[in-house]
């Protein structure tokens, strides 16, 4: 004796969120039954375990169901088949496009190829996320990045309205895009520390500054490419390390403005010149590629240990990365304030940001 | 030339790729009716095309109009080889026949392929001009108006019924033509989709002569069946209940069918103050003169020609067939099987029946006057107060038959002298029980190879004639019933039957409510509990399973085998439901259905009935157990033990179900089943001191020895069943009828499913006994599986629970099960909607926002829509539909319109724009410019409202109605037949995941079918037929749904405007969430 079949179909779709997370996170039907049972459901309307195993087939047939639907978002709001009130339609698309933040560290910034999607196992193993999450993260990712490749405009905004995400969801996913376009390096010892919202937030930054649409909205990719231009024009703030004079003069101005103000003081005049060649380096040689993957490692190194060892705490870091900015626009002979600006914009937030006491 | 239908294709989308090179599609369109076909033009490589055709006009006779769907046909051009279908639709233009229905068919169908399922969807515009005919002899019946409620449809009132219509047309079955065998499973199937449709239209257009030839403009109750006689043909029948209906608003009466002299009398005859009235109204009925009763003559000015042949005195019939009442377990047996072979006293009456049948169709169509005549039937299982007098009780009849070859379809005589029998002895039955009508009628069939078995049941009752055509009942020397003033709480269980002359040994007493009347101890009925009743407590769904172990046989031996079985299994759900009944302390049944299924090596039988305990009615009696010998210790702790048990399980079900009565609560809960000596004193006490009726308790110290005898294991066995039947748990309340007495109110929250369950008996030599618990576990591991799944929905009821049971092969038995779920306040009804979480208070502020742009308009329509101006009932419904996404979508070339509109109201502007937006940019992707393309501002910060779903909610339910809603106007049936089939089962999830996307996708169509008319509600919905059959290895099934219901535009009971359904839903769902 065995049950041949067994469905059960509502008007309006039923979806247990609970099972929907264990769907999503590539759990089997018989582990997602020995969940629900651990978590008490039993105690739920009489149920049994042969009640909650066939809700629970019920419903991942369902969601297999809806897959499709959900892989193109903007379908789901206007199919038949499935009667769903649109504040659930937000919840399954909102739900289906979350990651986990483990996950994204390992593929952030590697090309979302397929060589990339046959060391997930590899990635699985190492972050505790089953093979099918990491397969739906993946592919989400690289649905994403197929789907605003093609588009003009912003590219936060292309991605809220073709996967109907949240802001938030949104930005995380435009730095996700944005990471695999230029492929910044983050993998590397120095960078583990590092979380995704870490590098999220600096690529934010980023698009918001660097990028053509921060200047030009009517380009195609204006949000993935930085701006050329922009950064020939930095080669111009090599001035601001090479003419000695105006290195010493940018210095003393600093340290008029720090002195008494900081523990670090005396640090932090020793390490002008050390600090500053590092910071301005690293703009001079952002028109090669390779320099520019190695964008964050360059920040970590140049700037950001050499204060941690001197224990600089964060204040200490904006104090300083302030005054330093804004010294520069008081030097006469230093013609490139707008280009410093934007640069240094940029710069000090994604510091801030990255400096973890 | 009466009509002429116009169809424009607008677009399509979503559609499937066709062209594995490209990745694209380029589809074209057919559009055919009857024997004319138009063509579109090729939208080259577009998964999302834009056809915009122009109006094809087809100019055909109304009868057609009536018979024929529009089948449109969506396909991919290919100019090397034949073009690829991508899939169909099927549009049934009945409702737009009829003035008082939609007036056009707008929106976005699926596509559907019955290999592939639905691929894709299309939008289509259909609309008929009809021209006035003046032909009298015309087949057609355009307005006449079906509905599929049981009941008077809600916002009309009936000013006459005529009575039972019935009909029937058989045909050969395309999958059992010779051209099958070459032909491929697509073409096979859609042959079968188009003739099942055309046959349920013909038959409808048939049922409407029957209906506009007796004076009535309504079919109410409508029930259809298909009969899957396999070699031997196909069978659609249907029966339903010939009404003429007035329209409630006020002032404005439409009765364009209406013969003119039953209007003004109609009026009089359905007072609106009808609360209080029924003690004066039977008063003043049997006077048939007098100025309170001036309708009394009415009925006789009635158009209605001379009846054809002289009526017949019924009691002849009666005498002729075996009498037999399904009303107790004593006198149950034997009320089925009369085999078709060798049913001796039947014999004579059906060669009666078919020659006088014979002589009608020759004679005239008048001629069918005479059946309404002949079966004073309603399929009605509710009515308005004061219709129903008396009920008697169930009267049901069963007869198998062996199925050979229809020769010639045109001649159905065969099937319909089967149907003639069973009637005839329906009403004989009803006779024996004194009553004049048969109420809550239904009639099926279970089909197995060349066995059938024909069903019918109803309820035998008396009913007010004062509603009813003249000579559509035979009332005779039996008027003096009409006498009595019995209050509407009770008068319907009084009995109708001589109290000398009982037609079977039942206890009787004076009526408990009123203590004028006598009432029986219980009381079994296939109708809906009348609202007037006096129930006390609540009510329970109680279920009797049986199963009967069969040997496999051949033709008249195993049609034999079955029709011997029958009574034996008759009598033992009779038993079981009695059983069951005095279990929870109830005394009568209502909506009882008793499903009796054959299969080649077991007959399974499925009784599903609402109990509850009618106040009028005596106080059930315990169940007592006695051992056969008494000798025995052990055996005797073992009976004290079990009477225990049952002792227990009435006690805690009174206080479930909280039945309380006044009689009780005077001697104390405390003994549930007294000693009959003490509780008869009891009784006589208290009627002595409340009542001057002195001979109350006639033989009821009786009612206390239900004794079930335990003489052996069986009867054991059989104890121990019915004591597994779990009650609900807490928060969920069941009942297969409308509503649950003691529910007042519901929400609006409704969750209509349908659940399918197949069980494979592996070991082939079981005992009747272990499928008995095979089967019963079955069942109640559905309602188990259901109070889990909706367990959001708590507090709620699970109304309208349906089973169908089915053999469809050896060793395997289907459970199909359809109902709503309905939740309901505990206490107060105001504070949910005030309490509400964040979200929800949000979407709900959304609606009422929105309609106030919308309201002065809509505010003054309501007048105008009802004198049937075509134009504005168009676009009141539309355009109050809330949704704007859905209105821009519906038809895109009304988006200026909207965009005018929308700029008003605040939260509709956000939307508007997102949905152009999302609409714009699934065209630009294809680089296709559309006009809607200009209007997607750059950065737009849409809140994240998602207003823009574009599907418009459709909710439907089994019940005849929503809660928190009024029906604001009927669009017509809905009728739909679906075939789907695989020849790649494991990849579609197997069978389980074939059948849940076929049910997904049937739902998915009835909505569009409906938001199409522009209706937002389905009401009394049902599924009548889901025909699974499988093949795993040939990794290989095919599945037959046939659903029904009535499409309805229904809006909150405050509002005038239709109601959003998002609300509603959303509410479930949010619950659902904090689980």
């Amino acid at each position: 004796m065995a049950v041949e079949l067994d469905v059960f179909v509502g008007n309006t779709t039923i979806m247990d969120e609970e099972v929907y997370q264990l769907w999503l996170d590539g759990y089997t039907v018989n582990d997602a039954v020995k969940v629900r049972m651990a978590g008490g459901m039993l105690d739920e309307c009489e149920a049994n375990q042969d009640v909650l195993l066939s809700d629970t087939m019920d419903q991942y047939r369902t969601f297999q169901m809806c897959e499709r639907l959900l892989q193109s978002p903007a379908k789901l709001a206007n199919q038949l088949l499935f009667q769903i009130p649109p504040h659930r339609q937000t919840m399954l698309i909102e739900r289906y496009y979350a990651f986990d933040d483990v996950f994204v560290r390992e593929v952030l910034g590697k090309k979302l190829s397929k060589g990339t999607k046959k060391d997930l196992d590899d990635i699985g193993a190492k972050t505790g996320v089953t093979l099918k999450s990491c397969r739906r993260q993946f592919d989400n990712f690289k649905r994403v990045f197929k789907v605003v490749e093609e588009l003009k405009g912003p590219l936060v905004e292309n991605i809220r309205q073709h996967f109907l995400l949240s802001d938030k969801l949104a930005r995380d996913y435009a730095a996700i895009v944005f990471f695999a376009n230029n492929r910044f390096e983050t993998g590397k010892k120095k960078l583990q520390y590092l979380t995704f919202q870490d590098f999220a937030f600096c690529a934010g930054q980023l698009i918001n500054n660097w990028t053509v649409g921060a200047v030009d909205n009517t380009v195609e990719d204006m949000d993935v490419d930085l701006d050329k231009e922009f950064l020939q024009e930095l080669k111009e703030l090599k001035i601001l390390i090479t003419d000695k004079d105006l290195l010493d003069q940018h210095k003393s101005l600093v340290c008029t403005a720090l002195r008494g103000k900081t523990k670090a003081f005396a640090e932090m005049e020793a390490n002008f010149k050390n600090l500053s060649r590092g910071l301005v380096n690293i703009a001079t040689k952002l028109t090669n590629t390779k320099d520019v993957r190695d964008f964050f490692i360059d920040l970590v190194e140049k700037f950001i240990e050499p204060c941690r060892s001197d224990r600089w705490t964060s204040a200490d870091i904006k104090l300083y990365l302030t005054h330093y900015t804004n010294s520069a626009h008081i030097l006469d002979s230093f013609k490139h304030q707008a280009v410093w600006d934007r640069y240094m914009g940029v710069i000090k937030s994604c510091i801030y940001k990255m400096y973890h006491d | 030339m009466p009509g002429k239908l116009k169809a424009k294709i607008v677009a399509g989308r979503h559609l499937p790729v066709m062209d594995r090179a490209s990745d694209l599609t380029d589809a074209f369109v057919e559009v055919k009716f009857g024997n004319t076909t138009f063509k579109t033009d090729v939208f080259p490589k577009s998964l999302n095309p834009q056809w915009n055709s122009e109006w094809f006009k087809f100019e055909v006779d109304d009868e057609d109009l009536q018979d024929e769907p529009l089948q449109i046909t969506v396909l991919d051009h290919d100019t090397y080889s034949a073009n690829d279908a991508i899939g169909k639709v099927y549009i049934d233009i009945d409702p737009l026949l009829c003035t008082e229905a939609a007036s056009i068919i707008s929106g976005w169908f699926p596509i559907y392929d019955t290999i592939h399922g639905i691929r894709g969807e299309i939008n289509v515009l259909v609309k008929v001009e009809l021209f006035n005919d003046l032909n009298r002899f015309r087949q057609s019946s355009c307005g006449v108006k079906f509905f599929c409620t049981t009941s008077i449809p809600r916002g009309y009132r009936a000013a006459m019924v005529h009575g039972f219509v019935e009909e029937l047309v058989v045909n050969e079955d395309p999958e059992y033509q010779w051209i099958d065998r070459i032909r491929t499973p697509r073409a096979s199937n859609e042959a079968r989709q188009r003739l099942i449709s055309l046959m349920s239209g013909e038959l409808q257009r048939k049922i409407g002569l029957k209906v506009l030839e007796m004076g009535g403009n309504a079919v109410v109750g409508y029930l259809q069946c298909f009969d899957l006689e396999g070699e031997s043909g196909l069978v659609v029948r249907a029966i339903g209940t010939a009404c003429t209906l007035e329209k409630q608003s006020s002032g404005s009466l439409v009765n364009t069918h209406t013969h003119p002299n039953t209007a003004p009398a109609s009026n009089a005859c359905n007072s609106p103050s009808k609360d209080g009235k029924e003690p004066v109204f039977g008063e003043d009925l049997p006077s048939s003169s007098g100025p309170p009763t001036p309708f009394r003559n009415l009925p006789t000015s009635s158009s209605s020609p001379p009846p054809f042949s002289p009526f017949k005195p019924c009691s002849r019939q009666s005498s002729s067939s075996d009498t037999d009442l399904s009303l107790t377990p004593k006198t149950g047996m034997g009320s089925g099987g009369s085999a078709g072979k060798e049913a001796g006293p039947l014999k004579t009456l059906l060669r009666q029946q078919t020659q006088t049948a014979l002589e009608q169709r020759g004679a005239s169509s008048s001629g069918l006057l005479l059946n309404a005549r002949e079966f004073p039937f309603f399929t009605l299982t509710s009515f308005p107060p004061g219709f129903l007098v008396h009920v008697g009780g169930v009267v049901s009849a069963r007869s198998v038959k062996l199925l050979d070859r229809i020769h010639n379809p045109d001649e159905p005589e065969t099937r319909d002298a089967w149907w003639e029998e069973i009637r005839q002895e329906i009403k004989s039955h009803a006779k024996a029980l004194g009553c004049h009508a048969v109420v809550g009628y239904s009639e099926n069939t279970s089909i197995c190879e060349e066995v059938c078995i024909l069903s019918a049941s109803g309820t035998a009752a008396i009913l007010n004639p004062r509603y009813m055509r003249e000579g559509c009942l035979d009332i005779g020397s039996t008027d003096q019933r009409f006498d009595d003033p019995s209050p509407p709480s009770c008068g319907f269980c009084h009995i109708p039957y001589d109290e000398l002359n009982m037609p079977f040994p039942a206890q009787l007493t004076y009526c408990y409510n009123c203590r004028r009347q006598k009432v029986p101890d219980v009381l079994f009925t296939t109708i809906d509990l009348p609202a007037e009743a006096a129930v006390t407590g609540k009510g329970c769904l109680i279920q009797a399973r049986l199963c009967r172990l069969k040997k496999k046989a051949q033709g008249e031996v195993n049609a034999t085998a079955i029709s011997n079985l029958l009574p034996f299994m008759e009598y033992e759900l009779h038993t079981q439901l009695m059983n069951k009944l005095k279990l929870r302390s109830m005394n009568a049944l209502f909506g009882l259905h008793i499903q009796i299924s054959v299969g080649e090596n077991m007959l399974l039988g499925l009784a599903s009935a609402t109990g509850v305990y009618l106040t009028a009615l005596p106080a059930p009696g315990g169940i007592q157990i006695a051992g056969k010998t008494s000798g025995d210790l052990n055996n005797e702790q073992h009976i004290q033990a079990i009477q225990k048990r049952i002792n227990d399980t009435i006690a805690k079900n009174k206080e479930l179900y909280q039945i309380n009565p006044p009689e009780l609560t005077e001697e104390g809960v405390g003994s549930p089943i007294p000693e009959p000596r003490h509780r008869s004193r009891l009784f006589r006490s208290h009627s002595e001191s409340s009542d001057e009726v002195s001979e109350l308790d006639l033989s009821h110290g009786k009612k206390d020895a239900f004794v079930l005898e335990i003489d052996d294991t069986d009867a054991v066995e059989d104890i121990h069943s019915l004591l597994i039947d779990a009650s609900p748990p807490t928060g969920f309340y069941t009942c297969n009828t409308e509503t649950m007495p003691g529910i007042y109110n519901w929400t609006t929250a409704v969750q209509m499913f349908t659940s399918v369950r197949v069980l494979r008996l592996s070991n082939a030599n079981l005992s009747n006994q272990s499928l008995n618990k095979i089967f019963t576990d079955l069942c109640e591991n559905l309602l188990k599986s259901f109070y889990f799944k909706l367990r959001s929905n708590i507090p709620c009821c699970l109304c309208h629970l349906n089973f169908t049971v089915a053999v469809p092969e050896e060793e395997l038995i289907q459970v199909s099960v359809t109902a709503v779920a309905m939740t309901f306040d505990k206490d107060q009804t105001q504070e949910r909607f005030i309490t509400k979480g964040g979200i929800e208070t949000e979407e709900q502020l959304q609606f009422p926002l929105e309609l106030c742009a919308d309201s002065s308009s809509t505010n003054a329509q309501p007048s105008s829509k009802f004198s049937g101006v075509p134009e504005n009932t168009i676009v009141s419904p539309r355009a109050a539909s809330v949704d704007y996404g859905s209105f821009a979508d519906r038809c895109s070339t009304w988006l200026e319109l909207l965009r005018l509109k929308a700029h008003t109201i605040r939260r509709g502007s956000v939307k508007t724009s997102r949905r152009t937006q999302s609409l714009a940019h699934s065209v630009s992707s294809l680089e296709h410019c559309s006009p809607l393309t200009e209007g997607r501002p750059r950065s737009l910060r849409s809140s994240r409202s998602f207003g823009g779903s574009s599907v418009t909610m459709v909710k439907m339910t089994p019940l005849s109605f929503l809660p928190g809603t009024r029906i604001i106007k009927y669009l017509g049936i809905i009728n739909m037949f679906f075939i789907r089939e695989t020849t790649s089962l494991r990849e579609e999830g197997g069978v389980s995941g074939f059948l849940h996307s076929f049910i997904a996708e049937v739902f998915a169509m009835v909505r569009a079918h409906v938001a199409a008319l522009g209706g937002n509600a389905v009401v009394s919905y049902s599924m009548k037929d889901c025909v699974l059959m499988e093949n795993p290895n040939k990794n290989q099934a095919q599945c037959l749904i046939n659903v029904s219901g009535d499409a309805v535009i229904c809006v909150r009971e405050t509002d005038q405007e239709p109601m959003t359904s998002m609300t509603n839903i959303g509410q479930t769902c949010a619950a659902d969430g904090a689980t």
